[in-house]
């Protein structure tokens, strides 16, 4: 599980360079995804747009990166590909999260906040 | 060379014969998406297909071979009413018989309906995928013959 980070003023942002997060690589992304975050800026955007494929394990390590982050920090996501939309979508977990169409718009919502 | 499909080719059924870990079970899933029938499918219908047998074979691997060795045996067929499946495993049989009933994690847990105001210590980490099973599929049907776990269902396809 290949992680790239970019720092901001409160904001760490997280491009997932695997193409999947699936039964053979949610903990390892969890466990990863709990060291890049130790940092503690407020918001973290995790950037999905490579990510083609998720299933119910790497959806479970994404809600529980949210619980890690507690209830003082966020956890965004960005650039949903069609198959990771429809796995959120059909587990009503969207309602969850706040989830931008683009990175770019994750970061000028940042502008404007 | 005409671009459309061969019929017989698409009726014909394909098995995969996997065994029950995780990179295995990513490994057959990429190989079913290479050959036919799924090959013949949309890049959407392939998603449907993707994340239904994902769930189904990773939960053999992790519940009826309890993270084990063991082979798992997966037919696809596309027929008039959609892709019909079939899986196969020698591992331990499903609780009382039965499949889960694939209730959302949430109603199962509580009696809160929005999730955007669950406690955050409340929100599911697990349970979505007999969920995701149930919503994507028909017809499906557990049995235990032999030893055996079969598990059949189809996957219904519209043309849009």
């Amino acid at each position: 599980m290949h992680l790239q980070t970019q720092t901001r003023p409160k904001l760490l942002s997280v491009l997932v360079m695997d193409d999947r997060i699936d039964a053979a690589s949610a903990i390892q992304f969890k466990e990863k995804m709990r060291d890049l975050t130790q940092s503690g800026e407020p918001r973290v955007v995790l950037d999905l747009a490579r990510v083609q494929f998720l299933d119910s394990s790497g959806l479970g390590a994404i809600v529980a990166v949210k619980k890690l982050l507690g209830p003082d920090r966020a956890l965004e996501l960005s650039s949903l590909t069609p198959t990771v939309e429809k796995v959120f979508r059909l587990t009503r977990m969207d309602s969850i999260f706040t989830i931008h169409p683009t990175h770019a718009a994750a970061l000028s919502h940042d502008a404007s906040a | 060379m005409t671009p459309a499909p061969d019929p017989d080719g698409a009726r014909a059924s394909h098995t995969c014969v996997l065994s029950s870990d995780p990179l295995a079970v990513r490994a057959g899933l990429a190989r079913m998406a290479a050959n036919r029938p799924l090959s013949l499918l949309t890049s959407d219908q392939r998603a449907t297909v993707e994340v239904v047998m994902a769930e189904v074979l990773n939960n053999v691997a992790e519940h009826a071979y309890a993270g084990g060795p063991g082979k798992i045996t997966v037919t696809l067929r596309l027929d008039g009413a959609g892709l019909s499946c079939q899986v196969t495993d020698e591992g331990t049989p499903m609780p009382a018989g039965r499949l889960p009933e694939g209730k959302h994690p949430v109603q199962r847990a509580s009696e809160v309906d929005s999730f955007a105001n669950l406690p955050l210590a409340d929100l599911p980490e697990g349970g979505f995928g007999w969920h995701m099973i149930r919503r994507l599929t028909e017809g499906l049907l557990y049995s235990r013959v032999g030893g055996q776990n079969r598990l059949s269902f189809v996957i219904p396809l519209q043309t849009r």
